[in-house]
């Protein structure tokens, strides 16, 4: 199936038959068809920085003492007893150095990456309160490691809509369990849920080239594109004739769009989710089908794809960080997961002068202790780490925050996961104390009734 | 255990700051000089406040953390010191108390310890008494329209206080509906399923003769039938945030099956609404006439066990008051369409309820203990027992041989011991077990667990249920600053919501726990919203537009009603009939507002296209449980009898996840949608892509959605096409000519007859598709279109977006003209509307 079979436009006005109605009426019904449609693209609360994100999702907590928080104090202490926990003080095993013009500290782990330094705005400041994995990845996703409450992706796109109505608004790779509620809209409308596509693990069962994720229901088992067409002709001339009855018949309408955008992305799901008509040049700069980064490179692209074709919000999940035990080879095989790959979404997003209105983040759930766990270990540390954000409306090379001289807290800048959020959604032009949803007879916030934009890393 | 810790913490915590200034100052010295840089060097990493760690549930931080205790009780025992379990942690005196873990304290230290603790323990970190105080004015509060007493509207009736509205908006209202339209809709409404062809042609001529009294005897058929209580019920399981399985880590409850069905069994068996009430919040201690009689009633109250559990919860104090909230929670919401979890942190911002009345109502729920299991292991550090029933029911799990039970018991044992023995070589540093193999051996201790659980010493599976139990001494619990438990401010005896007290408000005695009372405070005559609340909801599930378009929001930011006088002649006729709600949902269904046609009227609709006034019937899209059961009977494949259990409930405990369960596999099953397994975070797609409630929270109203994934759904899963399939060859069985099968398809699903240009444009769509290439040679061999048990790398089972090549492998169903146009009519926008 390659090109999109095309019978007709429906437009509202045109199968509506009502002609005559009144003003007050057509309008009523606009304001009915905007229901109906809730992904149409919606007016921000101010010019926004972004006009989509790619949120690269680091499952398990990646140590931010052995990538980007640079303690040279931790390595000189390296042994001697910690004064938090059981273990003693483990200076970090790679060795850090300034990078590009900006100078950000980054250690060897990322040889690809570092050389985009300059793109890079680090918070060195970041805290979170919860201490094990589903509650804190909820809590990064959703503002509530306690509750079931809304994606930060379901958010922006009841915020912002979709640019392009071939496909969904908010997509989710590489996902595994809990992401339904992690990538969930909970109690928004259901159409602001993340699109969860593709398989968790490094390998995730899927083979080389990313060529084999599939949307459900995506094809039909027997019948041809034109087969098809055939038998929805058939399906929308009842709608039509129902609606001709009905006189006025939102639902019926809604019915209607939804089997044109659900037809054609039988054609724009799968092409967007076939890598072989990329280059091997661009799939080199990924990294796909090079050994440990072919998966995440292939995500990667994936993503680049989603957010050229206009979807808002783009997940792309890492697993695997959680090193209690072997830092030095986990990190080392993890890192090379996605070191590449990023660093060739960012070349790539630039080449295509997409990075200047895209915001990248990084992010794991928590960070790592500067001590030991076992000895060739780190625990879970959710009093300091550091995420990082670059492209559409943030300081390019520039650093924020600190945690204090071993990198176990953050002392400076500090920034909590509402005021993450809340920074996240100032930059693709929403304010996160207005954006809300009336549930269960409240407003609702992605940051309840916390969370303040960190002004200072903006561009 | 838990219930101990609270009754000691809430003891404690009334009695706090008893002894400050009162430590001599050599004493003082002491602590300040040996105990505390011990405290905060050794302990205060896990077991402080400062570090937000509450390993164990123990803080040490304070001298009540220390007399509150954790897990396994008060860290300082201060009737007999020497059996503190803190020296026997710091001494290493008990293996499974080693603190610190791994490196234990020098001996000096260990010293002064002990000397500390023959001392008297003196500590001067102690917590002030806090008194938490409230702003809000109760009084003006009950000035609020919905916390009013309930007005007779004597004289009138439905039709009359609609169309004293109508005539005051000057809207000329719809002629009536004709009679397939009304059929049809009916049948949806009342028991969720389309009428047969058989129906309706016995309708048509019932109506001929009589068109008033064929639709009251249809009305009447239609009550009586078990598919009213599987419709209608399943109405209540969405405000009851019914699930079978915890949620976040998810461990199953394979007993709440049980309360679905009583919930199915109370609405057809008409069960007062008052004594629905009564029975599910407070079933285990209201009298009962027989034993039968306790034990319905005693599942009834699986409603405050079914919610979410973060079983893996490490502070035993939060995860208690995490139960409470969600009582609280589903109480309020589900009874009296309040939000009163606000208070839980505050005063309710926009309500009459001060935090005060929230922990009113939580002492209620502390003096209660819940019963819901979810096996130990793994990430469940919180499982609870269950309660046996006293009469056996058939069991939905197997039974075993007392050899199988002991093999199973000894195998238990061994891997116990393995574990064990491995810890220990751990803590002396020397090689464990492989981490692999340990997980491996968890997940099989957390099987054989789950199975013995649920088994007697004869291998038989016991009949438990979810439910709560009184305590046996009620206990005030503590207001909670900001909701944290760890910062108890002053004790509030047991109570019910200030602001809806009403002339019925009992008082609760100091030994009685109160949840009875509160269930006749709420389920009283007087209580201003229990009955409006309630007629709302069947106003709104038949008539398609609630009164209060807010129905899960009664309080002051809630929306008024567009119909006060209905809305309160409503209340009062359903409790002047016993709290019946079939006489209610008879009589609206009688009305001539409900039989209405639904088609616009353009002048009408210029003036009112919100239907706000009920010019016309509100058309409405079917929920996903009527959808497909409606697909399932059309198809021929419907089974109308209840299946026993659930698919959940036949594997027993366990951890969702490693269950070998498939959700969407199951809904290639023929029963009714009622019926499926509901797990939380993981529901059938069928059902998630139609708008289905989340089970997470209470719901009173579901959304209404039309996404391209519901089209493509109905487009090309094999669910669809095979009930497509299957009605084709129905009628191909039925009738030999085309123009007569199209006539008989287009009753079974529009439950309407077709018109001639109908018949003629299907028959060419038909003859169109002839040459159609099925690229399916077989049929399906299962019921089971994916197979996703097929291990992953890495151990993960292959899940709802993974299916990838498996799909591709899936034999196609063979379709042909007619069964493409059984699947056009099904995927068609008439069939999935009430018109």
């Amino acid at each position: 199936m390659s090109a999109i079979v095309t019978r007709r436009q429906f437009s509202i006005s045109g199968t509506t038959g009502l002609g005559g109605l009144a003003f007050a009426a057509l309008s009523s019904m606009q304001a009915k068809a905007e229901k109906i449609d809730p992904l149409s693209k919606k007016k921000p609360h101010f010019e926004p920085r972004a006009k989509r994100v790619i949120f690269l999702s680091m499952r398990g907590a990646p140590s931010h003492v052995d990538t980007f928080d640079y303690k040279p104090q931790l390595t000189k202490d390296d042994g001697k007893s910690a004064k938090y926990g059981a273990g003693n003080l483990l200076g970090s095993p790679w060795a850090f150095a300034q990078r590009g013009k900006s100078g950000l500290w980054m250690s060897d782990l990322f040889p690809y990456l570092s050389t985009h330094a300059d793109k890079l705005c680090m918070l060195h400041g970041m805290h979170t309160d919860e201490p094990n994995h589903p509650g804190a990845t909820r809590k990064i996703h959703t503002g509530s490691g306690q509750f079931v409450r809304p994606s930060l992706g379901a958010w922006s796109l009841y915020g912002l809509g979709t640019e392009n109505a071939n496909l969904p608004g908010f997509i989710c790779l590489g996902g595994g369990g809990g992401d339904k509620q992690n990538c969930g809209n909970a109690f928004l409308p259901a159409i602001y849920q993340g699109t969860l596509l593709g398989s968790g693990g490094p390998n995730g069962g899927r083979g080389a080239g990313g060529s084999s994720i599939e949307f459900p229901n995506i094809k039909n088992p027997n019948l041809s594109a034109a087969d098809q067409r055939k038998q929805l002709d058939f399906i929308q001339k009842l709608n039509r004739d129902k609606l001709a009855r009905d006189r006025v018949q939102p639902q019926i309408e809604g019915v209607i769009q939804s089997y044109e955008l659900a037809f054609r992305m039988q054609v724009t799901m799968p092409e967007l989710l076939d890598l072989s008509n990329e280059t091997e040049a661009t799939k080199k700069l990924y990294g796909i089908g090079e050994g440990v980064s072919d998966n995440f490179g292939s995500q990667c692209l994936l993503a680049r794809r989603m957010v050229e074709k206009g979807v808002r919000f783009v997940e792309v999940v890492s697993n695997g960080w959680d090193h209690h035990r072997d830092l030095k080879n986990e990190m080392e095989d993890h890192c090379a997961q996605i070191d590449q790959p990023i660093a060739g979404l960012l070349t790539d997003l630039a080449q295509r002068g997409l990075l200047k209105d895209t915001l990248v983040i990084w992010a794991g759930e928590f960070g790592r202790t500067p001590h030991g766990q076992g000895g060739n270990g780190r625990d879970h540390n959710s009093a300091g780490f550091t995420t990082w954000l670059a492209g559409g409306g943030v300081k390019a090379g520039f650093a924020h925050g600190a945690t204090d001289d071993y990198g176990y807290a953050a002392v400076d800048g500090r920034t909590s996961v509402h005021d993450w959020h809340a920074t996240i959604l100032h930059l693709i032009g929403l304010d996160h104390e207005k954006l809300t949803y009336n549930y269960g007879g409240r407003d609702f916030r992605l940051t309840d009734v916390h969370g303040n934009v960190v002004d200072e890393i903006l561009a | 255990m838990q219930r101990l810790f609270s009754m000691i913490w809430a003891f404690f915590a009334g009695m706090t700051a008893v002894s400050t200034g009162e430590i001599p100052v050599d004493k003082l010295n002491y602590f300040e000089k040996h105990i505390r840089p011990a405290f905060i060097k050794y302990c205060y990493e896990c077991h402080s406040r400062e570090m937000g760690k509450t390993r164990g549930g123990l803080l040490v931080d304070t001298r009540e953390g220390l007399l509150q205790g954790g897990d396994s009780g008060p860290a300082l025992d201060l009737n007999d010191l020497s059996k503190s379990l803190l020296l026997d942690a710091v001494t290493w005196a008990d293996p499974d108390y080693e603190m610190p873990p791994k490196n234990k304290m020098p001996e000096e230290v260990i010293a002064h310890f002990e000397k500390w603790i023959a001392m008297g323990a003196p500590d001067p970190r102690v917590r002030e008494v806090v008194k938490v105080e409230s702003n809000i004015d109760i009084e003006a509060g009950k000035e609020h329209w919905a916390f009013q007493r309930v007005e007779r509207q004597p004289g009138e009736s439905i039709d009359t206080l609609v169309g004293k509205k109508l005539q005051l908006e000057k809207l000329t209202p719809t002629p009536a509906a004709d009679p397939f339209t009304l059929l049809r809709r009916m049948h949806i409404d009342l028991i969720g399923l389309p009428p047969t062809p058989e129906e309706i042609k016995e309708f048509a001529m019932a109506w001929k003769k009589n068109r008033d009294a064929a639709i009251r005897e249809k009305v009447d058929d239609l009550l009586a039938r078990e598919q009213y209580g599987e419709r209608w019920g399943r109405y209540w399981l969405d405000l009851a945030r019914y699930a079978e399985s915890t949620g976040n880590v998810n461990y199953s409850y394979p007993e709440a099956w049980r309360y679905r069905d009583y919930v199915i069994d109370a609405f057809n068996k008409d069960k007062p609404y008052n004594r629905f009430i009564q029975e599910q919040l407070a079933g285990d201690v209201l009298p009962a006439k027989n034993e039968a009689g306790w034990q319905e009633a005693l599942i009834a109250t699986s409603f405050l066990a079914v919610g979410v559990k973060n079983v893996n919860e490490t502070n035993p104090r939060q995860f208690r008051m995490d139960i409470v909230d969600d009582q609280i929670d589903v109480t309020a919401r589900a009874f009296l369409g309040l939000t009163v979890s606000c208070a839980r942190c505050h005063d309710h911002k926009s309500d009459p309820i001060p935090t005060t009345d929230y922990y009113a109502l939580a002492g209620i729920f502390l003096s209660t203990r819940t019963h819901y299991g979810t096996v130990s292991a793994g990430q469940n550090r919180r499982p609870s027992t269950l309660l046996q029933l006293p009469i056996p029911t058939e069991s939905v799990t197997q039974s075993y041989s007392e050899a199988e039970v002991s093999r199973m018991r000894e195998e238990l044992e061994e891997h116990r011991g393995a574990m064990r023995r491995s810890r220990i070589s751990e803590q002396q540093g020397e090689n464990a077990m492989n981490a692999n193999r340990a997980r491996a051996m968890r997940n099989r201790m957390s099987v054989l667990e789950g199975v013995l659980n649920g088994l007697d010493g004869e291998g038989v599976p016991i009949s438990y249920t979810m439910g709560v139990q009184p305590l046996a001494r009620p206990v005030r619990s503590n207001v909670l600053m900001r909701g944290d438990v760890e910062m108890p401010a002053q004790q509030v005896a047991r109570g019910f919501l200030q602001v809806l007290h009403h002339e019925e408000t009992p008082s609760i005695a100091e030994d009685s726990i109160g949840r009875r009372e509160l269930a006749e405070w709420i389920s009283s005559k007087s209580n201003p919203l229990t009955a409006r609340v309630m007629v709302n909801r069947i106003w709104m599930h038949l008539v398609g537009k609630p009164i209060v378009a807010t129905p899960n929001n009664w309080g002051t930011t809630g929306q008024t009603p567009t119909h006060p006088e209905l809305l309160d002649y409503l209340a009062s006729r359903f409790m002047d009939s016993d709290w019946s709600i079939k006489t209610l949902v008879r009589e609206i269904v009688l009305s001539a507002t409900y039989q209405r046609s639904s088609r616009a009227n353009v002048s009408n609709y210029s003036k009112d296209p919100e239907n706000k006034w009920l010019w016309r019937a509100s058309p409405r899209q079917i929920d996903a449980e009527a959808y497909r059961d409606s697909m399932l009977q059309v198809s021929g494949n419907l089974d109308l009898s209840r299946p026993l259990g659930s698919d959940l409930a036949k594997l027993g405990q366990g951890r969702v996840g490693r269950l070998p369960l498939d959700v969407n596999s199951a809904i290639a099953r023929t029963h009714r949608s009622v019926y499926l397994p509901i797990v939380r975070n993981n529901v059938p797609e069928a059902l998630a892509l139609f708008d289905f409630a989340d089970p997470a929270a209470p719901s009173a109203k579901r959304e209404e959605t039309n996404v391209p994934g519901q089209a493509l759904y109905l487009l090309n899963s094999p669910f669809v096409i095979q009930q497509a399939k299957n009605m084709a060859d129905e009628l191909g069985k039925r009738y030999e000519k085309i123009e007569n099968q199209i006539a008989h398809a287009f009753l079974q699903v529009y439950g309407r007859p077709a018109q001639s240009s109908e018949i003629a444009e299907s028959k060419a769509f038909i003859a169109s598709m002839a040459s159609v290439q099925s690229a399916g040679t077989a049929e399906m061999s299962s019921p089971r279109p994916f197979d996703r048990r097929r291990p992953l790398p890495g151990g993960q089972r292959r899940g709802r977006f993974q299916r990838g090549g498996v799909q591709a492998a899936t034999p196609a169903i063979p379709v042909d003209g007619l069964t493409l146009f059984c699947q056009s009519l099904l995927a068609s926008g008439e069939f999935r509307t009430i018109d």
